[in-house]
């Protein structure tokens, strides 16, 4: 799903940009957006926040679902292949076993169910994040640039259905924050 | 603003089996399954002396290899400094303290040297080249000697652990953490060796003929996935019990089931590749031990254990709601732990009946006996301290514990 829908928001504004100072101002604020009922909007941080998932409401990731299937398609598929070639295929008395020697393609099969969970995790990963991405409205602000820093922030995007331009940033400048900013597209 | 660094402190009454509980009995029930078991033990060992000593190593090797189990898992906490596993630390710590009951334990195999290690009858190496190579080792005084180091250093390193993990509970001195910090290393390094060669003379020399290199990687497998199975099984009851429960949480759950799923993945690996090597390779005296595994019942018990010991819970433990819940957690605990039976039991076993399968009262009656013994001595213990290390300095750390 997060696939198919557009990466960014349409229209002339991408959003609210508020600046926190600490991280602890930063959590108690998440909890309220949480709490106000909005769902576009997203938390900046220097490093991770212990917790921050629970307070912006965050519900758990679909990627685990994606590596398992990725691995078992590896699994399945490393096996498949082993039992058509060495029985089917190409038959070959290999050191005297036979054709379907299960054991020997054990450690193949393991190998490419960890290749594909690792593939799946990668890639799902970055799927679900919508990367790559090459231009996001956020960069254009300069006080975003201490991201990386010292700064705290979070984004409320435009298409949220509780997105108002003026009443949206008023909530987030009553929640403490150091600056806030309305974005172009 | 997180929990993680607020100070979470035990309340008094938290920490220990108050006066009326149920769980007081427990020091009761298992002395009397222990003097039942010894009692059936003896009626129908009479006639049947070997089926005996082998149901009787089976049991005793299960119980021993938890309380090594339990050895290895409060080392590692100690050498990787570990926060999150504090609250169940004691658990541990009351299972190897069982060790030098263990030693008790092992007498009655003594007894049976001959019925047990064909090795140790005499003259059994006159006309056999490859027991006459092996004898400087598989030899009863040789033999005896090492199962006197082995309870020695293992009794040792217990006591050390547990004397110093309860000491701290009354001093409060955090240096007692730092010095068994830095005797885990060297310790995890004596106890690897000890198991490992302790599994080649009572598992392995069963079948005298046969070589394997990795038995004693195979043998710590096993016994760390059943204790961390124990773990979760003991951590579950007692939360039920209203021991504990607020103190061991979802999250200490979580990490029990993560490890539980870990190390049945590993001995799996290790299974595998012992029996993988063995089979490609084909060589008579590495193979003897999967044949008599791979014919008639043994071999429905083989592949029972490569599914119940690990296609089963693999699928089962992967989840994350199964290892948070008491219930599921549980499940896959006592599962394993059952398993882990199983899997000695099949490593022992067909020595005696290599015919198949041929359950035993005898099996029934060692566990209780064995098993008696275990509970009672842990329970006992538990009755006498707290159930967690009460003044850790890491304790606040272990009760804050979140999963990211």
């Amino acid at each position: 799903m997060p696939l198919l829908r557009p990466q960014l928001p349409t229209g002339p504004h991408y959003g609210i940009l508020a600046e926190f100072a600490t991280p602890t101002d930063l959590y108690h604020a998440c909890e309220r957006v949480r709490d106000a009922g909005f769902t576009r909007w997203d938390a900046h941080t220097p490093f991770p926040v212990h917790g921050l998932d629970k307070a912006m409401g965050l519900r758990r990731s679909p990627l685990p679902w994606i590596v398992l299937v990725m691995g078992l398609t590896g699994a399945a598929g490393g096996f498949g292949l082993q039992w058509w070639v060495h029985a089917d295929a190409y038959p070959l008395v290999i050191s005297g076993k036979p054709y379907f020697a299960w054991p020997a393609m054990i450690p193949i099969t393991f190998e490419l169910g960890v290749l594909f969970a690792a593939f799946g995790a990668v890639f799902g990963m970055l799927g679900l994040n919508r990367l790559p991405m090459h231009y996001h409205p956020l960069f254009k602000s300069k006080v975003f640039e201490r991201v990386t820093d010292d700064a705290f922030f979070i984004s409320i995007e435009s298409w949220d259905p509780r997105f108002d331009p003026s009443a949206t940033g008023k909530l987030l400048e009553s929640l403490g924050a150091r600056s806030v900013e309305l974005l172009e597209s | 603003m997180t929990a993680e660094h607020d100070l979470v402190a035990l309340r008094p009454e938290q920490p220990t089996i108050p006066p009326e509980h149920p769980w007081n009995r427990l020091p009761v029930i298992g002395a009397v399954c222990a003097v039942l078991g010894i009692v059936v033990c003896a009626i129908l060992g009479m006639g049947n002396p070997k089926q005996f000593f082998f149901s009787w190593l089976v049991s005793f090797l299960f119980f021993l290899s938890l309380a090594l189990g339990a050895l290895f898992f409060v080392l590692i906490q100690y050498a990787s400094q570990g926060g999150w596993g504090i609250v169940l630390r004691r658990i541990g710590e009351i299972t190897f303290a069982t060790v030098p009951m263990m030693a008790a334990l092992f007498i009655p195999v003594l007894f049976g040297l001959h019925d047990l290690f064909s090795w140790s009858v005499p003259g059994a190496a006159e006309h056999d080249a490859l027991l006459q190579w092996k004898a400087p080792f598989l030899n009863i005084p040789f033999f005896l000697i090492r199962a006197a180091l082995y309870f020695g250093i293992w009794s040792f390193i217990a006591l050390l652990y547990y004397r110093g993990s309860r000491g701290q509970d009354v001093t409060g001195d955090p240096r007692v953490s730092a010095r068994l910090r830095r005797f885990a290393g060297p310790g995890i390094i004596v106890l690897a060796l000890t198991s490992t060669f302790a599994s080649v003379d009572w598992i392995m020399s069963l079948t005298p003929h046969w070589y394997s290199t990795m038995f004693g990687v195979y043998f710590f497998a096993g016994s760390f996935v059943g204790f961390i199975a124990l773990l979760s099984v003991v951590a579950v009851a007692m939360r039920q019990a209203g021991l504990l429960d607020t103190v061991i949480s979802a999250e200490h759950l979580q990490d029990i089931g993560k490890f539980l799923f870990a190390f049945m993945v590993f001995w799996t690996y290790i299974a595998f590749s012992q029996f993988f090597l063995i089979w490609y390779g084909n060589l008579p005296e590495e193979t003897i031990w999967y044949r008599a595994r791979m014919e008639g019942s043994w071999l429905t018990v083989s592949i029972f254990l490569m599914a119940g010991h690990f296609a089963v819970p693999f699928f089962y433990l992967m989840g994350r709601a199964v290892k948070r819940r008491n219930s599921t957690l549980a499940v896959g605990g006592a599962w394993l732990l059952a398993m882990h039976f199983v899997d000695l039991y099949w490593q022992v076993m067909p020595t005696l009946h290599p015919e198949g399968l041929r359950l035993s009262a005898l099996d029934v009656a060692a566990f209780v006996a064995v098993g008696g013994c275990f509970v009672a001595a842990a329970s006992w213990l538990m009755r006498r301290q707290a159930l967690v290390p009460l003044r850790d300095p890491r304790l606040a750390e272990s009760l804050a514990f979140e999963n990211v």
